[in-house]
């Protein structure tokens, strides 16, 4: 169990310290809950501040009970915390068998590293040995980020956007690995993301807006409102969305 | 040859004190051992201390070892090597040299390697520099790389320095005929106070000629490296250089490109960057359970790679 009590962050801004998150509540279970909102809602900052890369101004982080507000991302990764960038990062030299080496902890065989690709759609013998830089598409990388957390199999896992840089088509095969994973689900996997079909799979969906958690509850109270709200008429895909809007 | 020095020639040339193929020992300024085959001889040089190597036309995939070791404190060793590689072979030369200074006077180790590549041939020469020692002494070594390319030639060096030098000014020096191609990948790490010189001048003169220079370095604590490359484009010919370099702690780099082109058909480009390694790249591998340092390790085990 993740749970986030009264955390807040604030960021320097050219018209001084703008207020990100507002006194955010949150218990996260092990589950697969799906965080939604506005660009510029807080959501990257929230996942950050999970993950240890950012330091919450105000407020309490646990998991399982234990206070982890002030442990490195070091000590929270072994703790059983797990994070996928928006944007991966670049490596010179480093390749994608060393990348999901480190991530799983151990040396790997190179069949149990294909393996971990292979389940985010990359053909394993074409990347095995590359390096992880600029030569692989952004899709590509994303991938390979989200293999890392795979790997990595902890009580967390945590997906900034998984969907940013991907192609719509290549996203239909993506959105696979997440409904296996939430048929298989050890632990809490919280994903950032705007994508409706990642939004359709989730457990719980939690909607931060302007810093603070403007709607929380199950997949089926909460989407068919969300919907609703987009601007430009109903955009719904399901009958229960339509006849919340009705 | 002692446990020090095999140790040595295990590090800088992976050999057991021999190997397969032609090979030519050099321990502490004198022949130690030495091995010739039908296609590949080794003379000693009659007017400079050194040794010819000369492989025979058409010699297919062989394979010559020329370590150099010093175990001696205060030696100063000064070597002319010429390589003078037949038409069409194809050969891989593995030289290094490998200082073990428990002394406390400078060992030195500067040689000069010519390298004649003939017609259509191919030719991968790695070289390893490698320094050890609990004396106070320095370890210092200048080689000199002199290639000539015939038609069609091809040459690959492989050059790292990885530990243990503390001073080395290294030339390399190329003439390209037509069609020649050379590929060059430098590997350097340098720490505590050392210093380190690399110089590159390449002269394309035959016509389709290329060469790529490809330099990777780790500048650590108070050490200093300096990366001069000049290519000279004299025909239609490619020429890429790159020099990536991260500096840490105290380390300063500085990276001085020249490329001139001389002909309107020549196509030349230089890339350099340096830079302390990204944060977000820490960060990442923070977030797979890996300390700072573990990280900065990792990144500099792979750059170097």
């Amino acid at each position: 169990m993740l749970e986030l009590k009264n955390i807040s962050f604030n960021a320097e801004n050219e018209s001084g310290e703008k207020e990100i998150l507002k006194n955010i509540n949150l218990k996260i279970d092990n589950s697969f809950v799906v965080i939604t909102g506005p660009n510029g809602g807080g959501k990257s900052t929230l996942a950050k501040i999970i993950a240890g890369i950012l330091t919450p101004v105000s407020g309490q982080i646990l998991l399982d009970g234990e206070d982890i507000t002030h442990m490195s991302v070091t000590e929270r990764a072994n703790k059983g915390i797990s994070f996928a960038f928006q944007q991966p990062v670049h490596f010179k030299g480093l390749t994608v068998y060393d990348l999901i080496g480190l991530a799983a902890g151990k040396k790997l065989g190179i069949g149990e590293a294909c393996d971990y690709l292979s389940q985010v759609g990359l053909c394993a013998r074409d990347y095995i040995n590359r390096e992880i830089n600029s030569s692989l598409s952004g899709g590509e990388l994303k991938r390979i980020e989200i293999a890392s957390v795979l790997a990595r199999s902890t009580k967390v896992s945590i997906f900034d956007e998984p969907e940013a840089g991907i192609d719509l088509w290549s996203f239909g095969n993506l959105i696979h690995v997440f409904e296996k994973m939430r048929s298989s689900l050890g632990g809490a996997v919280i994903i950032i993301s705007h994508q409706e079909r990642i939004l359709n799979i989730a457990d719980k969906i939690i909607v931060l807006g302007d810093g603070a958690v403007t709607a929380e509850g199950s997949r089926d109270d909460v989407l068919p409102k969300l919907l609703c709200t987009v601007d430009s008429g109903c955009r719904v895909l399901s009958d229960a969305g339509k006849e919340a809007c009705k | 040859m002692n446990k020090t020095e095999l140790e040595l020639l295990k590090i800088i040339a992976d050999m057991d004190g021999k190997a397969e193929g032609a090979y030519n020992i050099r321990s502490n300024g004198q022949l130690a051992d030495r091995h010739v085959t039908e296609n590949i001889d080794i003379k000693t040089k009659t007017d400079n201390p050194g040794i010819d190597i000369i492989i025979k036309p058409g010699t297919k995939n062989e394979i010559v070892h020329i370590p150099v070791i010093i175990s001696e404190t205060g030696l100063n060793d000064l070597v002319y090597n010429d390589f003078i590689i037949g038409e069409n072979a194809d050969v891989t030369i593995i030289a290094g040299c490998g200082i073990h200074n428990c002394g406390n006077e400078e060992s030195q180790h500067n040689g000069i390697h010519t390298f004649f590549v003939g017609k259509n041939a191919k030719v991968k020469y790695v070289e390893k520099h490698y320094g050890e020692g609990d004396g106070s002494g320095e370890n210092t070594m200048n080689p000199t790389t002199v290639i000539n390319i015939a038609e069609g030639g091809y040459m690959e060096m492989e050059t790292s320095q990885i530990k243990g030098i503390d001073s080395t000014s290294r030339v390399t020096k190329a003439r390209l005929s037509d069609g020649a191609t050379l590929i060059v990948r430098e590997k350097l790490l340098t720490h505590g106070k050392q210093t380190a010189k690399t110089d590159f001048a390449i002269d394309l003169d035959g016509e389709n000629s290329s060469a790529n220079l490809i330099s990777r370095s780790v500048a650590k604590d108070d050490s200093y490296q300096i990366f001069l490359s000049k290519i000279n484009g004299n025909n239609i010919c490619s020429g890429h250089s790159e020099c990536d370099a991260i500096i840490m702690d105290n380390g300063k780099v500085s990276a001085v490109p020249e490329i001139s082109a001389n002909n309107i058909d020549a196509s030349l480009i230089h890339e350099a960057a340096i830079g302390k390694i990204a944060g977000e790249q820490i960060v990442k591998l923070m977030t797979l359970g890996l300390t700072e340092k573990q990280a900065e390790e990792q990144i500099i085990n792979g750059f170097l790679k």
